[in-house]
């Protein structure tokens, strides 16, 4: 920019593309319009910018080959944080920010800042528009014979309605239901429990003798054969439904269970599965034998039967019959007699 | 004109190249000089574009280094703590991007942030549509695709959550499966379909991974441009002030202003997204470990976005019904989670149409509201808002049990009342408030501004002098538009011929006075004519106090500069001087 008047290049331009100036409003000058040192001042700083931006780039790519992907670095406020991220963040963001505000100091100070008017014009097409439209919607309907072969047109409409449905029926093998065509009711109702199978800890896989569980105790419990369980997602599908918690209370303090006898002296096993929308529970309060859930806090009181105390969840925690084999180890006495987990519309 | 530089020779070579062949020097011409109104309140459609195009730029990377599968691998990466833990190759390809690409945690980072912001923007750049009444005729279509834009973002938003698979995204994803299976009639299956069967399957992953960043991206592209097509056609609404009309556009041409300026801004958002993305942690997927069905992931909070369906969640009675003992509806999960989201989104996107519809009104709209000008339509928005944030509130109440030392049984139960009760009472006090300021606009046409100043009158009486309002104010308070109530509807009409539509021209009637009765009209010509000759009466009964004072040399002070008499004041004025040069 050789000559400071930053204006010239708009100056007579309004009138030529159709807007003017805002009569009468008031306008004030800026230090740059009247000062030619201010103007130069002001452009100094834009590309100042901009240079400061090429600098930041050029650290970023220094930053990115010297420094290692493992070292950390003390910073006061954001405490020990990767060496790498926060430099090449700050480099990188700094540039591109600085490009950003270059250009806005630029507007702002050395482009007009005087507001002009431009007309606006009807959105809706002149009439003349809707009736040469109507007039050769008029002429294809008629060339086309629409409205007089009304079998094409019938048969047409048909099959435009008809062709979706192919492309939409392949949906259906989203999923193929494994050998024997069980129904998603069946294998929601179903789990890996079965009478006799040992109940191990989780995630370290002991089986649990009754001693080892303190009153007022809990565990998270799996079954032992769970480990076998080999698809391609590991055990997964399996463990959502398996996973149990025992708990351990005075057998005076139970008032009710899902079943006589159910518990083997004072410990119980109960899903872990919220039969809310089934989040994982194992907020336990020995106290009050209520059983939380993080996700939306329905609370089950297990000395009850694993009934409903408070929250969202419509259904009782359900209870897994638990025994002992003949080396004294806890299993579980058959599978669950409802579904675990969140309910369902077949699950009645 | 100064002559063409060698640059600028060869770009017009190229233009009319192009133009040869696509036409486009016709676009240019109409369009280089377009005007553009300027208000900080426009900026936040522009901060949401930015980031949506910073979201695109990050996410592509992280395509290429992200592995969308759920196959269980041990983990062999750099970050010790989890080094030989079973996990699937999406959350150790996530670990990777973290730790082992260099740039790559910022990048995961950015990309999280960038969506962070482009969700909040689009909803701040929602209420301010929504407050100044943008939406009306002839906007409502950009509207509704913003409606849309909304409900995708969020979509984007939990799918992308839900990729690295760690902990806090697979219990996210179990709730998602909880509330699927509870749909009536079809929600088993549909679960099944979507997990490829049972809970959490092996294909789930990948699937998201073609609608976060195919499907879902796709559609917001499409539709984002559209929105902008229109707004270039239609041209961009105005607030009120001197010499703005229904009818012009009053603002900074595209060339250069504009184009500095929105050009600026991204480079300023994108700047901004890159520094909080290396210096702001977000969602530390290595500290929640990889996903276990049965593990508990105590205080976990979605993004922000998905807070207040939590809150519906979790406010919730347990209420579900079993139908002859072989069917379950569960109300407790379909109201918060399909039922009340549904409702709003749906009245969200109608509202343009009933406001209409209940005005009567079928004007076109360019010039904004000021929300206190339509106290319903702002009382409805608070309402809304309010209703909004008491989910949200419920989405934290554990955080704001634990830290105000209350109990959570209490804080639900709480807000279980205030839901029903606190949008209406919020809804009747803003619009009292809006009436309010209509009232004070009123009295400052009317009587000017207090100057504060007490004038002792020769006759002894004291009075307050009042200023005549700036011309800026004066044009921002006369551009209100009085809605008057539709008048009620004849059962018969002269002739008396039956009106069919008796009914639902009287709903009409009733709910346009709902909306306008109250308000407070604008006073008349003569009215402010009146009252501008009896402030301009009671400035010169004080004029001679002033009378010492030279008028030559009374200097007017604006925004940082003195003008001196004779100086170009006015827009008119300075162009037509700079037009000289
Ligand atoms: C349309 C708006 C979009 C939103 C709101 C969005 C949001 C998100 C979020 C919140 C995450 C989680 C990030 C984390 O903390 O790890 C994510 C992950 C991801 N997104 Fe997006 N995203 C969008 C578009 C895209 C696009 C267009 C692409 C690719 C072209 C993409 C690719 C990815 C990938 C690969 C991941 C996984 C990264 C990882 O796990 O480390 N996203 N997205
Ligand atoms: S999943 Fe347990 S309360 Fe919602």
């Amino acid at each position: 920019m050789s000559d400071l008047t930053p204006h010239d290049s708009h100056a007579n331009a309004p009138e030529r593309l159709g807007y003017s100036p805002v009569a009468d409003v008031p306008h004030a000058l800026r230090m740059a319009d009247t000062d030619p040192k201010a103007a130069r001042r002001a452009e100094r700083q834009v590309a100042a910018m901009f240079m400061l931006s090429m600098l930041l780039t050029i650290a970023f790519v220094v930053g990115y080959m010297t420094i290692d992907k493992t070292s950390i670095i003390y910073i006061p406020v954001f405490g020990d944080v990767g060496t790498s991220t926060f430099v090449l963040g700050l480099t990188l963001g700094a540039a591109i920010f600085l490009i950003g505000a270059g250009a806005i100091q630029w507007a702002k100070k050395l482009m007009p800042d005087v507001e002009v008017v431009q007309d606006r014009h009807d959105l809706a097409s002149p009439a003349s528009a809707d009736q040469e439209a109507l007039a050769n919607y008029d002429r294809g309907k008629a060339e086309s014979g629409f409205a007089r072969f009304k079998l094409i047109r019938r048969t047409l409409i048909g099959a435009l309605a008809l062709f979706p449905i192919a492309l939409l029926i392949p949906l259906r093998d989203l999923w193929t239901a494994p050998a024997g065509s069980p129904s998603p009711a069946d294998l929601l109702s179903v789990t890996l429990w079965h009478e006799g199978l040992r109940i191990v800890t989780d995630p370290n896989l002991m089986p649990i003798k009754p001693e080892d569980l303190p009153i007022g105790g809990l565990v998270s419990g799996i079954p032992e054969d769970l480990e076998e369980v080999q698809e391609l997602e590991g055990n997964m599908n399996a463990r959502t439904k398996a996973a149990i918690i025992l708990v351990r209370m005075d057998p005076s303090d139970i008032r009710a269970q899902q079943g006589d006898g159910w518990d083997y002296q004072g410990i119980l096993a109960f899903s872990k599965i919220c039969t809310h929308v089934g989040c994982p529970i194992a907020l336990y309060e020995q106290r009050t034998h209520h059983l939380l859930c993080p996700c939306h806090q329905s609370t089950f009181d297990l000395a009850d039967a694993g009934n409903v105390v408070f929250g969202p969840a419509a259904r009782r925690m359900p209870q897994l019959p638990i025994g002992v084999d003949e080396e004294g180890f806890l299993v579980a006495r058959s599978d669950f007699a409802e579904p675990v987990g969140p309910s369902f519309w077949e699950r009645g | 004109m100064s002559e063409p530089s060698t640059i600028e020779k060869a770009g017009g070579g190229v233009a009319t190249y192009v133009d040869q062949r696509v036409g486009s020097n016709k676009f240019l011409a109409r369009n280089l000089g377009k005007v553009f109104p300027d208000h900080w309140s426009f900026m936040l459609g522009e901060i949401a574009l930015y980031s949506f195009i910073v979201v695109l730029i990050t996410g592509t990377f992280l395509t290429f280094f992200y592995k969308p599968s759920m196959i269980e691998v041990v983990y062999d990466g750099s970050y010790v703590p989890l080094k030989g833990i079973l996990m699937s190759e999406a959350y150790a390809s996530s670990l990777d991007i973290s730790f082992d690409i260099r740039g790559g945690l910022l990048i995961r980072q950015m990309h999280h942030w960038a969506a962070l912001i482009f969700i909040a923007a689009m909803a701040v750049h929602m209420f301010r549509v929504f407050f100044t009444g943008a939406f009306r005729k002839p906007r409502e279509f950009n509207w509704l695709i913003g409606v849309v834009l909304v409900t995708l973002g969020l979509i984007a938003g939990f799918s992308g959550y839900s990729l690295p698979d760690d902990l806090l995204s697979g219990t996210g994803l179990q709730i998602t499966r909880g509330i699927a299976q509870a749909i009536p009639v079809i929600g088993t299956w549909a679960t099944f379909l979507l997990f490829d069967g049972q809970f959490p399957g092996s294909d789930f992953i990948s699937r998201l991974y073609s609608v976060h960043i195919l499907l879902v991206p796709g559609l917001i592209l499409a539709l984002v441009t559209v929105h902008l097509m229109l707004v270039w056609t239609q041209k961009h609404t105005q607030f009120p002030g001197p010499g703005r009309t229904n009818e012009n556009v009053v603002g900074y041409p595209l060339m250069p202003v504009y184009m500095a300026k929105a050009g600026g801004f991204f480079f300023i958002v994108f700047g901004i997204i890159a520094l909080i993305g290396g210096m702001v942690t977000i969602n530390p997927i290595w500290i929640f470990g990889p996903f276990m069905p049965d593990q508990v992931s105590a205080g976990s909070q979605p993004d922000w976005y998905m807070g207040f369906l939590d809150g519906a969640l979790r406010m919730m009675p347990n209420w579900e019904t079993n139908l002859f003992d072989w069917w379950t509806i569960s109300w407790n999960i379909l109201i918060p989670a399909v039922i009340v989201p549904g409702i709003l989104f749906t009245g969200l996107a109608l509202y343009p149409f009933i406001e209409a519809w209940v005005t009567g009104d079928k004007k076109e709209h360019h010039l904004l509201d000021r929300p206190r000008n339509n106290p319903t339509r702002t009382g409805f928005g608070v309402m809304a808002i309010t209703f909004y944030g008491l989910l949200w509130i419920g989405g934290g109440n554990d955080i704001i049990a634990t830290s105000f030392d209350l109990t959570i049984n209490s804080i639900t139960w709480f807000l279980r009342i205030a839901i029903f009760v606190i949008p209406p009472i919020m809804f009747v006090v803003t619009r009292r408030i809006c009436l309010g300021l209509q009232r004070r606009d009123r009295d400052k046409l009317l009587h000017g501004y207090e100057s504060g100043r007490i004038l002792r009158l020769p006759h002894g009486e004291f009075i307050e002098v009042h200023e005549p309002i700036s011309i800026k104010d004066k044009a921002v308070i006369m551009s209100k538009t009085d809605i008057t109530p539709l008048p009620a509807p004849e059962r018969r009409d002269s002739a008396g011929v039956r009106n069919k539509r008796y009914h639902l021209q009287n709903v009409q009637h009733k709910l346009s006075g709902f909306f306008y009765a109250e308000n407070i009209a604008k006073p008349s010509a003569a009215e402010i004519e009146a009252a501008e000759h009896h402030v301009a009466h009671e400035v010169a009964l004080e004029a001679p106090l002033h009378a010492y004072e030279d008028a030559d040399q009374i200097n007017t002070f604006h925004g940082g500069v003195l003008h001196h008499p004779g100086m170009p004041q006015t827009n008119a004025e300075q162009l037509a001087e700079r037009a000289q040069h």
